[in-house]
């Protein structure tokens, strides 16, 4: 039975650093090459010396990076420039174009800030993206002969993409992070009914059952509002790329609505090129967009400005959005320094911070954190929404529900929550599911069918007999006999009688004669036709009956009769092959003479 | 498999092929050359086509020919709302359709006459029986929605289709909507076609296949039924096929589609092109040794190299508006067009021409303009790479926010009033000059020599797209620039592709009329034959191996291990299998017959007598061995003669004869209640016998 082999480098039981190893069929992937923004010293990558010494493209037959958040790319230059890897790596278009700017943000913010030493270079992001391929959704890769990838989309972000990997009849579908509700600018993720045998999903929010996405977008306006009515200043930290899109829709939206004057900043570096792959990708937007983009693009902002450092100290009530999202650096931090010790402001935190973050601290209560070796008090209210485009748990199990997979596998999400969904999962549908750590390989069996060729010729023979009754529903069943052949690792099924010709050996024929008396005063021909019609009655299906010269015959079964009015022969003969039919017959008629 | 021709002109395809239980509408073209026997309709009312002739037939009075057609300069028109030809109905019931491909927007124009003629919908559920489908279901219910599912899975083509379409269809939709009021005709007078002058008294039945254009309502409900595919997608139709679109290299998002079964591979090539233009090249690769290759749409204008044209068409722009005329380019409102924007502008630049102002006028013209530059994922490398920056794709972008390129949705636009001057070079549709803007322009600059109009679509004769302007003044360039395959571009893609079977139009194999000199033929590959196809004429081909070839199935893996395989040669393994066959969806999987059956097979003689040999015997009987087994059972005075041809064994207590030769065994049993012994006679032997 053959296995499928995954081991987590990054994300086992774990949010950061998405990085799993895939082996099936003898073939090894690498799904995602992410980096862990919690850490600056060798635990922000994965450890790739798991899969081997050296360059490892030997090792290793594709990479896949499913979306452009860090914790799915940001190891990539690393792996592919520093630790050597120059085989396939695929993304879609849309990741392929943002994911460089990110990388680059990130890797000037750990060596200018952090003094981080070893980071990749500038050009070694430039000498990664070249070995990119970028693929379309629903497009079918042949990596080589034996390997095929699919995207499918998965919400998320801009280009993100779900993958089903298929080698031979072995297939696992790994989601990357998905959304499975439509929001202000992505469609939900989506996937047809393709029977993984494993699916790799992401957990990080596995025991959320979120209220209604209506409700959650009114209460962070009422909340933001309520701040500024104040004459508070609000900071909305975020990655450029992404949520930073959909909340300024929002806010868009609502300022135009209620009419509202206090300035909404837009602190991030890469805005009017952001909103140009938005503007350029709308294909990869929702439904929505696509249809009005041509009349007015969402992504032209009226009421939002470019932010300059020098309004950190305006008096008077603002917005700003400023990077990174998890107050990990930058500006978005710096921001925070100034206005954390005032309460009349506030902070929202517009998604997931990974361990060890600013954002995170906050979140966790913290009424005081070190930020460059300062104390600094925090009395600002502190807001966290689930902002963040994952599935929650009744999304995974939606999933789940479309794609029927035969086995689960839980990545990407804390311990604990895990095993509450992992039971939930075993639960409802009855399937194995695990949840593996990392450096930890999990063995998923796999019962394949074996592929073979079955002639034609011998599935029209097979069918005219007619059916079975042990077909359900659409299917049909039948009974097949022939012979199974192995040639050059093939499987191949052909009528037995044409074994012999198709591999080269002698026939022998094997084949029983016997005699019967039978004492009858019918004229001959009587007799002859009582045993035609006997045979014909016991003969079913697309067995033909013959009568020619005297001789009834069917297959290889042959009945003659022979004699005078006062005693008859009947001989019958017959070949093995039809050793059941001849010595029923004969039975039969050894029946008649008595 | 069996291929119907339900169109006319190959460049406006129209095929179905009937292959393994399914069929498959290959592409759905529309001809719109009919339209070119209609009078233009301007925009505002004109005098001078309202005081043209009237044609009356001689000796006759027939009010239903009262005022049909009209004539200028000796040729004649019909004078009404123009109609479009649209695929062949009565060869093919619509309900039989299983799945429509479309390899390119230019073929799915006629889609809505097909989807939503009444047949179409209800129409699936009579596949049924060729299917075989719903025939278990448990309910007519349950059946109903099945098969309305399926349906909507049944049109597959590339996302970027619906939107272009909808520039193609809008536009003309906008067109007919937005002209002046015309005099219409309800279309009795096609029946009396035959008393009308040339050339209508020879078109016959053809005019009755002539349809007005369906409303935007039936076109977004034909729309709406399309599935999206993207390049390599495999999709599934009904288990028995598979269908996946490869780009083409023709336009955004042309493909070719192959469709494979597990052994047969057919490949339909269809608006093909290997010169690299703005869209993504074509992938050869998987057009490779197919069984049968359907090759159609090739060059309008085999005369004409596209690139040498590309260059006329700037060279005579230049030197008209040098000279203070204007020049008209009637154009569909994307394709090639975008083309002509990227090597007109740079041509300009070049010759100091740049202050001459290019207006774009087309009901689409926005959407056009804005659908180019989201396509990425569709368009050539090196466009595509430009998203990277990010920068848009198309130079037209950059030459609309610079004011070089100004897109206007009517001549009626007042901001195109405040900003147009002359010399100019005006893009506008449609390119048959019956209606648009460029009806408008025709007439309006018609009389000055100094102007010039060129032509650029292959898909209309320009004589007779001007016929109904005539006399006109301003010079006339043709230009085609028609990227399909040329003819020696599609020998060489054949050569390179070895198919088995070629399928091409039956034109393509002689010369064409025009050209009667050329070598514009298709030639038959090196691999295979030729066959080729007349319209409404069907045409029979065999796939691959036809009835002797195979079908791929599945092994249940435990039956497989139950199995006894025997080693008959160095490395061929041979099992004699009795099993169970499921057949579903046309798939088949073969996995152990349940205890059950086995069990009543046994149990009743009757059930018995279908029973299947364990084995087969093979190669030649060991006479010892058969002897020493004899003994062993109990067969005790057996007696071997030697024969000529082997030998012969008599069981003279058992009344038994046994011959036994190189090739056959043969048990004689003269008692007739033996039946233990032949049993035990059959062991024996078998047992000296190789078997498998």
């Amino acid at each position: 039975m053959p296995d499928i082999l995954v081991t987590p480098l990054g994300a086992g039981q774990d949010v950061g650093r998405s990085c799993i190893l895939l082996q099936m069929g003898g073939k090894n992937i690498m799904l995602d090459c992410g980096m862990h923004m919690g850490y600056s010293d060798e635990r922000k990558f994965p450890d790739f010396s798991y899969i081997g010494e050296g360059d490892l493209t030997d090792f290793l037959d594709c990479v896949i990076v499913t979306h452009f958040h860090l914790d799915h790319c940001g190891a990539l230059p690393y792996f592919t420039e520093m630790v050597g890897y120059s085989g396939p790596i695929y993304m879609t278009h849309p990741t392929k174009a943002i994911c460089p700017h990110l990388l680059e943000d990130m890797r000037k913010l750990s060596v200018d800030r952090k003094g981080d030493v070893n980071m990749f270079t500038s050009q070694m992001i430039k000498d990664c993206m070249k070995k990119v391929t970028a693929v379309n959704l629903h497009q079918v890769v042949q990596v080589d002969p034996e390997l095929q990838i699919k995207p499918y989309y998965a919400g998320h972000v801009l280009g993100a993409a779900m993958y089903l990997i298929q080698v031979g009849p072995l297939s696992v579908v790994y989601t990357g992070d998905y959304n499975m509700t439509p929001d202000r600018h992505l469609g939900a993720a989506w996937i047809d009914k393709c029977h993984p045998d494993l699916l790799i999903t992401e957990s990080t929010y596995a025991t959320t059952i979120r209220d209604s996405k209506r409700c959650r977008e009114r209460d962070l306006l009422k909340k933001l509002h309520d701040s500024i009515e104040r004459g508070g200043k609000v900071l909305i930290p975020v990655f450029a790329l992404g949520r930073a899109q959909e909340l300024c829709i929002l806010l868009e939206t609502y300022w135009e609505r209620m009419n509202l004057q206090v300035p909404i900043y837009f602190a991030v570096g890469l805005t009017e090129k952001a909103n140009n792959y938005y503007k350029m990708f709308i294909t990869w937007t929702n439904e929505k967009i696509r249809k009005t983009f041509v009349k007015r693009n969402m992504f032209d902002f009226k009421h939002i400005h470019a932010f300059d450092k020098s309004y950190i100290d305006n008096p008077g009530p603002m917005v700003v959005f400023a990077t990174p999202g998890m107050l990990h650096g930058g500006l978005a931090l710096q921001i925070f320094r100034k206005w954390a010790p005032d309460e009349n402001n506030m902070v929202i935190m517009p998604g997931y911070c990974v361990q060890g973050t600013v954002g995170y601290k906050i979140l966790n209560g913290a009424k005081k954190v070190e930020i460059d070796g300062t104390v600094v008090d925090v009395k600002l209210t502190v807001q966290y929404m689930s902002f963040s485009a994952h599935a929650d748990a009744k999304g995974i199990m939606q999933l789940i529900r479309y794609c029927e997979p035969k086995n689960v596998m839980l990545v990407h999400g804390e311990n604990e929550k895990m095993d509450f969904l992992r039971n939930k999962i075993i639960q409802e549908f009855g399937i194995e599911c695990v949840k593996p750590g990392n450096g930890e390989m999990a063995r998923i069996q796999v019962e394949v069918p074996l592929e073979v060729d079955i002639s034609k010729r011998l599935l029209k023979r097979t069918q005219a007999m007619g059916e079975l009754e042990e077909g359900k529903g659409t299917k049909r069943s039948f009974l097949l006999h022939g012979a199974l052949l192995l040639t050059d690792n093939k499987l191949r099924v052909i009528e037995a009688d044409r074994v012999y010709e198709e591999v080269g050996i002698p026939k022998h024929e094997v084949r029983s004669t016997a005699n019967v008396r039978l004492s009858d005063p019918r004229p001959l021909a009587n007799t002859r036709e009582s045993l035609h019609q006997l045979v014909q009655s016991r003969v079913k299906g697309e067995r033909q009956v013959v009568m020619t010269d005297g001789t009834i015959s069917v297959d290889s079964v042959l009945v003659q009769v022979d004699g005078d009015e006062d005693e008859k022969t009947v001989l019958v003969s017959w070949g093995y092959q039809d050793e059941a039919l001849g010595t029923y017959l004969l039975r039969e008629i050894e029946l008649m003479g008595k | 498999m069996k291929l119907y021709c339900l169109s006319q002109d190959p460049n406006k395809s129209c095929l179905v092929l009937k292959y393994r239980g399914t069929t498959l509408m290959l592409d759905c073209g529309l001809d719109i050359c009919t339209i070119l026997n209609y009078l233009p309709i301007p925009l505002i009312p004109s005098s001078r086509l309202a005081s043209l002739p009237t044609w009356k037939p001689k000796d006759q009075v027939i009010p239903q020919l009262d005022g049909v057609v009209r004539e200028c300069c000796n040729r004649f028109f019909i004078d009404g709302e123009p109609e479009f030809g649209t695929p062949q109905d009565g060869i093919i019931d619509v309900s039989d359709i299983d799945a429509v491909l479309i390899s390119n927007y230019l073929s799915m124009l006629a889609l809505p006459f097909v989807t939503e003629s009444p047949g179409f919908r209800g129409a699936v559920y009579a596949t049924e029986p060729t299917l075989q489908m719903g025939r278990y279901l448990c309910s007519q219910y349950i059946t109903e929605v099945c098969l309305l599912a399926e349906i909507h899975s049944c049109l597959f083509s590339p996302s970027c289709y619906i939107p272009m379409t909808r520039l193609f269809m809008e536009e003309i939709q906008e067109y007919l909507e937005g002209s002046s009021k015309h005099n219409d005709k309800d279309g009795s007078w096609k029946d009396f076609v035959h008393l009308l002058p040339l050339p209508f008294n020879q078109m016959g039945f053809q005019v009755h296949s002539w349809k007005k254009l369906y409303s935007r309502g039936v076109l977004n409900a034909s729309l709406a039924k399309i599935q999206i595919a993207g390049f390599s997608q495999s999709l599934d139709v009904f288990g028995a096929l598979k269908v996946s679109p490869v780009s083409s290299g023709f336009c955004l998002g042309s493909c070719n589609w192959l469709i494979t079964c597990s052994h047969e591979k057919v490949v339909y090539v269809s608006g093909s092109s290997t010169l690299t233009t703005h869209p993504r090249s074509i992938d050869q690769a998987s057009l490779k040794n197919a069984d049968v290759l359907i090759l159609t749409g090739l060059t309008q204008t085999p005369a004409s190299n596209p690139d040498a044209m590309l260059g006329d068409f700037c060279m005579t722009v230049a030197l008209t508006v040098k000279n203070g005329g204007s020049v008209l380019v009637p154009c569909y409102p994307s394709g090639v067009t975008y083309d002509l924007f990227e090597c007109l502008s740079s041509h300009l630049e070049t010759s100091s021409l740049s202050h001459i102002p290019m207006y774009f006028i087309s009901p689409v013209a926005d959407s056009s303009l804005a659908y180019s530059n989201i396509f990425a994922e569709w368009l050539s490398q090196s466009k595509q790479s430009r998203v990277y920056l990010p920068e848009e794709p198309f130079p037209h972008a950059h030459l609309v926010k610079t004011g070089r390129l100004k897109p206007f949705r009517s001549v009626e636009d007042e901001t195109l009033n405040a900003d147009f001057r002359q010399p100019c070079i005006m893009f506008c549709g449609h390119p048959s000059l019956r209606f648009g803007a460029a009806v408008h322009f025709t007439m309006l600059w018609g009389s000055n020599p100094a102007n010039t109009i060129v032509f650029t679509e292959p898909d209309f004769n320009y004589l007779e797209a001007l016929a109904p302007f005539q006399p006109l003044a301003l010079k006339c360039v043709h230009c085609p620039i028609d990227t399909c395959l040329s003819f020696s571009q599609a020998n060489k893609l054949v050569r390179d592709l070895r198919p088995g079977n070629l399928i091409v139009p039956a034109q393509y194999l002689q010369p064409p009329l025009l050209h009667p000199q050329t070598d514009f033929v298709i030639n038959a590959p090196s691999s295979g034959s030729v066959v080729g196809f007349r319209p409404l004429e069907v045409v029979k081909v065999q796939v691959g191996k036809g009835k002797d070839g195979w079908e791929a199935g599945e092994l249940d893996p435990r039956l497989a291990k139950d199995l006894k395989m025997c080693q008959v040669k160095p490395g061929v393994q041979v099992a004699t299998i009795t099993a169970l066959l499921d057949v579903k969806d046309n798939r088949y999987s073969i996995r152990a017959l349940p205890q059950k059956l086995g069990e009543d097979q046994t149990s009743s003689l009757e059930a018995g007598m279908n029973n299947k040999p364990k084995f087969y015997p093979w190669g030649p009987l060991d006479i010892t061995s058969l002897v020493q087994k004899l003994t062993q059972e109990g067969i005790v005075n057996a007696k071997v003669e030697e024969t000529a041809s082997g030998y012969i064994v008599l069981l003279q207590n058992e009344d038994t004869v046994i011959q036994i030769e190189e090739k056959r065994t043969h048990i004689f049993c003269e008692d007739d209640a033996r039946s233990d012994l032949r049993a035990k006679l059959n062991r024996i032997i078998m047992s000296s016998l190789n078997k498998f």
